[in-house]
């Protein structure tokens, strides 16, 4: 912890590591950039009353301070690259080098959204042929790029659907999903202005028909559906469900979250799909960033094609363009055409992958899954025990009956090197750890995590305690989150800072 | 494959330890066979390492890139020089390959950037809390409307004719399934009419939404409407260019509820738009409305400050359809660009740079009013942008300018705001005397 300097308050000890941020470094006077020289004050163009009177405090740190600080910081993070990251339905897989070197190209970086389209051929092209890719992988008619997450995508569905109920008569009130969907799936529906209907699951974790049937009137503008679901489980009635949703005129939406699980093997078409979202930020191998950017493309049917995000890249002959005159258009989700550079990104996996390495990756999801699960479920409880998909979900009700709680396994799990799975979702399994391998880890460091669980289960019976207190080995304790809501405190200030 | 890291006969083995011997027959276990049996998918063939960035490097050189060519085109999006430790930094895989920092013990890196983060927004937008960052500034516009429609409940939101034309478009699209309406305040002169917005707000206004400069560059006046938004119980909205802050009066100073901005100019490349930055900072009454994540700091176990992700009740995880948003996924990378980015800065660079494109503005006004065929269209304070009224058709004038090297601004035609024979120019740092006075010669010869 090379960061940390212990500090001392005059009078009372305090035996608190301070954490030292940009402007505890910052020393007036240093600069980490040069610029060119100016020749006049602003006061010289404007009049007073626009200029600002309180300066900000940024910080004032020389290139090399600034540098050493952010390497401090960034050692602390746990990243894909070190290691085995399974948080569920997020697919942390590797990001392939070359989609970044290709993403970085200048002529990729440089150029300006609202150049003119003869000097811009090259995006645009990119960008029509991973439509048409993103299409074939779906089995869609359509696609659009502009959504720049898995919500936005959602989001922006939902607004489709409504402008297409709207035009065959009315809105209507309602959208139907499961319990086990994401958060983000009703956060969507209530900002398209919808009212949320959650279905219960059924005892397999499936959507249970009989309850969907009862769901579904000609009130409800869409029905929304991971598939596989959040439980990593294929829902083999899809067909069914899809002639259920659609008899009542109601739109079928695939959250594709999961599509890594089907790659090149099951088109979301064929399964009945209306429109679908596609996270290229976890299915095609763009990085996450620490939190984004990401990238939400739409693949749809011809039935939605009208009321697409404006423009959509079209082609006419040999030449690209963006055409705006779409008259039923929902209008725009994004200041332009969406986060092009993870479409680059997504582009280059696609085209180097091919079909074959499409279907390789789906497969090894797979497998690595469903080793990892055959090998764990003697040790925790498995609710829904059934061959899982890309992902599945184990609850630690077992180990919290000793005392354990599945928040500490996780802690614990840092211990020995590993990110810990997804927690406490899906909100139907209690005490939930949802484990998302992907297809980029290795047999051997699958049964490092295999050890690593295995230990911990054991643990819980024989020395509880270092399970409680964990995280040991890691740049900090277990952080008191609590505390952080108590008393909010989500920016620097000199006074409470300062030593 | 080469991100592929077992081999056949290991593949086996871990069928065999899941009870199945081919993978067909695991998959056939969970997925109907009818439904991955016949279909066939049309793909190109998969390509080498080699061959992909062959293709990629062809695609890339088919676009004319400001490298290459001299851009005066802004609009939202600005071509800023790119210091080199911000890049050599964000590429750190620790930042660039973790995901959200869930887990706060193993994620300290990106949680500390992101605490200074919302320090350093919230210091130049003169705000008491920022989130950790949105889509882009348009989609922040957008739910700085929602925001104030909660907070107030109320349903007008104003939007002047003077705001980025996509930005009100996509704040429209946002709102559309909701029960809010969208007004627009006219503009005269390239400002919001300031009479017509007094009378257009009222106690059913929600919010009132003002971008500073404005979309053309104007400086609007800021003051009246703010006071007549409050009189009448609404929010104020500022929308801002952050790289104006360090000489432009904040959105604070002006008492704006919510400020957003794009954050683009702070050390993250054109792309194209996108990825953006949406910035988004309030005051410390409507912190639990805000969308997104956020970072508080706390102490752990051993007594050692540190950070986490806070408020996440306000979240789509949690509260699901009563969230105040649905944003899961964020920007977080570029949000570390601009922290990365502001470091180096400084408050006297933020400055500085501020100038920068203030004087090569002017400078580039005083000479390209006087070009024949070119006028000036309006008559206010500006920043780093301004419009000029052209005799030729600016899409003709672009055209023959990109022959001799030049993508001398923005065609406002192509925007329903009644701009026609106008052309947008745009400033920054890498457009100084040398590249304005090629620009006016070019112009002067057309
Ligand atoms: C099942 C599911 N749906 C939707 C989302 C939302 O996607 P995003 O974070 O890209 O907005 C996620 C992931 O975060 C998810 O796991």
């Amino acid at each position: 912890m090379g960061q940390e300097g212990n500090c001392k308050t005059k009078g009372d000890y305090l035996a608190l590591s301070k954490s030292i941020t940009i402007f505890d470094r910052s020393t007036p006077g240093l600069s980490g950039l040069d610029l060119p020289e100016i020749q006049k004050e602003a006061s010289h163009f404007i009049p007073e009353k626009y200029l600002r009177k309180k300066k900000p405090i940024l910080p004032e740190v020389s290139e090399n301070e600034v540098v050493r600080h952010y390497i401090g910081l960034s050692i602390k993070n746990h990243h894909i690259d070190k290691g085995l990251y399974p948080l569920g339905s997020c697919t942390m897989k590797y990001n392939p080098k070359v989609n970044d070197r290709a993403a970085m190209l200048p002529g990729f970086t440089d150029i300006h959204p609202f150049q003119p389209e003869s000097t811009v051929q090259g995006a645009l092209e990119l960008l029509y042929n991973l439509a048409e890719l993103l299409g074939e992988i779906s089995g869609m008619d359509d696609v659009t790029l502009q959504p720049v997450a898995g919500a936005h995508g959602e989001f922006t569905s939902l607004l489709m659907i409504r402008a297409y109920h709207t035009k065959i008569g009315n809105p209507r009130q309602t959208v139907v999903f499961p319990d086990s969907a994401h958060g983000t799936n009703p956060a969507s529906v209530t900002m398209a202005g919808y009212k949320s209907v959650q279905i219960k699951s059924g005892q397999d974790g499936l959507v249970d028909v009989s309850t969907l049937k009862a769901a579904m009137n000609e009130n409800v503008a869409a029905f929304m559906l991971t598939n596989p679901n959040t439980l990593g489980l294929f829902d083999k009635n899809i067909l069914e469900i899809a002639d259920i949703v659609h008899s009542v005129g109601a739109q079928f939406y695939m959250d594709g979250a999961n599509l890594n699980a089907l790659l090149g093997r099951v088109k979301p078409a064929e399964m009945g799909f209306d429109i679908v979202h596609f996270n290229l930020h976890k299915t095609f191998s763009t990085p996450h960033g620490g939190g984004g950017p990401g990238a939400g493309a739409l693949g749809l049917k011809k039935h939605l094609s009208p009321f697409m995000p404006s423009p959509i890249v079209v082609k006419n002959g040999d030449k690209y363009g963006l055409d705006y005159d779409r008259p039923d258009s929902i209008g725009k989700v994004h200041s332009f055409y969406g986060n092009f550079a993870n479409l680059v990104r997504g582009y280059t996996y696609i085209r180097q992958l091919g079909l074959d390495g499409l279907r390789s990756v789906s497969e090894n999801a797979v497998i690595n899954a469903n080793y990892l699960m055959a090998n764990l479920k003697a040790f925790y409880d498995l609710p829904y025990d059934r061959t899982c998909m890309h992902e599945f979900v184990l609850s630690g009700e077992r180990q919290k009956k000793a005392g354990v709680r599945t928040t500490d396994i996780a802690k614990r799990l840092m211990d020995f090197g590993f990110h810990p799975p997804t927690v406490y979702f899906p909100l139907i399994v209690s005490e939930a750890m949802m484990i998302e391998p992907t297809e980029s880890e290795s047999k051997a460091e699958l049964d490092r995590f295999i050890e690593a669980m295995i230990q911990i289960a054991r643990e819980v019976e024989e020395k509880p305690d270092i399970i409680k207190t964990a995280p040991h080995n890691t740049p900090v304790g277990r952080m008191d989150e609590g505390k952080a809501a108590r008393d909010l405190v989500v920016k620097w200030s000199p006074i409470t800072e300062h030593c | 494959m080469s991100y592929i890291p077992n081999t056949d006969a290991q593949r086996h083995e871990m069928l065999k330890a899941a009870g199945v011997q081919n993978f067909d027959e695991l998959f056939e276990r969970a997925v109907p066979r009818k439904l991955w049996d016949n279909t066939e998918f049309k793909m190109p063939p998969p390509l080498s390492e080699l061959e992909v960035s062959v293709l990629l490097n062809e695609l890339s050189s088919k676009n004319i890139c400001t490298s290459e060519i001299i851009s005066f085109i802004g609009a939202g999006v600005y071509n800023h020089y790119m210091p080199a430790a911000v890049n050599a930094l964000l590429f750190r895989s620790e930042f660039y390959t973790a995901y959200t920092p869930y887990q706060a013990e193993v994620a300290q890196g990106t949680l500390q950037s992101i605490f200074e983060y919302q320090t350093m927004v919230s210091e130049i937008l003169g705000m008491e809390v920022s989130n950790a960052s949105m889509y882009d500034g348009a989609t922040a516009c957008a739910e700085a409307a929602l925001i104030a429609s909660a907070h107030t409940g109320r349903n007008k939101i104003l939007v002047p004719r003077t705001l980025h034309p996509n930005y009100a478009a996509v704040t429209s699209t946002y709102l559309s399934g909701l029960p809010i309406a969208v007004d627009t305040l006219p503009a005269s002169d390239g400002l919001i009419d300031i009479e017509s917005a007094m009378k257009m707000i009222d106690d059913k206004t929600a919010a009132v939404l003002i971008q500073q400069p404005n979309f053309l560059g104007l400086l609007e006046d800021v003051e009246p409407i703010i006071e007549s938004a409050h009189k009448a119980g609404a929010l104020a909205v500022m929308v801002v260019d952050p790289i104006t802050l360090g000489v432009l009066k904040s959105p604070g100073e002006y008492g704006a509820d919510i400020a957003v901005a794009e954050g683009q100019p702070f050390g993250i490349p054109q792309a194209f738009g996108g990825p953006l930055l949406g910035m988004m900072a309030v005051n410390k009454n409507l912190v639990r409305r805000l969308p997104g994540r956020l970072v508080g700091k706390t102490i752990d176990s051993r007594g050692n400050e540190g950070f986490c992700l806070t408020l996440q009740t306000r979240e789509q995880h949690i509260r699901r359809n009563k969230a105040t948003s649905n944003i899961c996924t964020n920007q977080a990378l570029c949000a570390l660009a601009a922290t990365i980015y502001l470091s180096l800065l400084g408050p006297g660079g933020l400055k500085h740079l501020g100038e920068l494109a203030l004087e090569n503005s002017h400078y580039a006004y005083d000479k390209a009013v006087n070009i024949k065929g070119f006028s000036s269209k309006f008559d206010s304070p500006f920043f780093r942008e301004f419009v000029v009224e052209t005799s030729v058709k600016p899409s003709k004038l672009i055209e023959k300018a990109l022959l001799k090297g030049i993508l001398p601004g923005v065609d406002l035609s192509v925007f329903d705001i009644g701009l026609d024979n106008c052309l947008m120019l745009a400033f920054t740092e890498m457009t100084g005397k040398t590249q304005i006075d090629k620009l006016v010669q070019v112009l002067s010869g057309l």
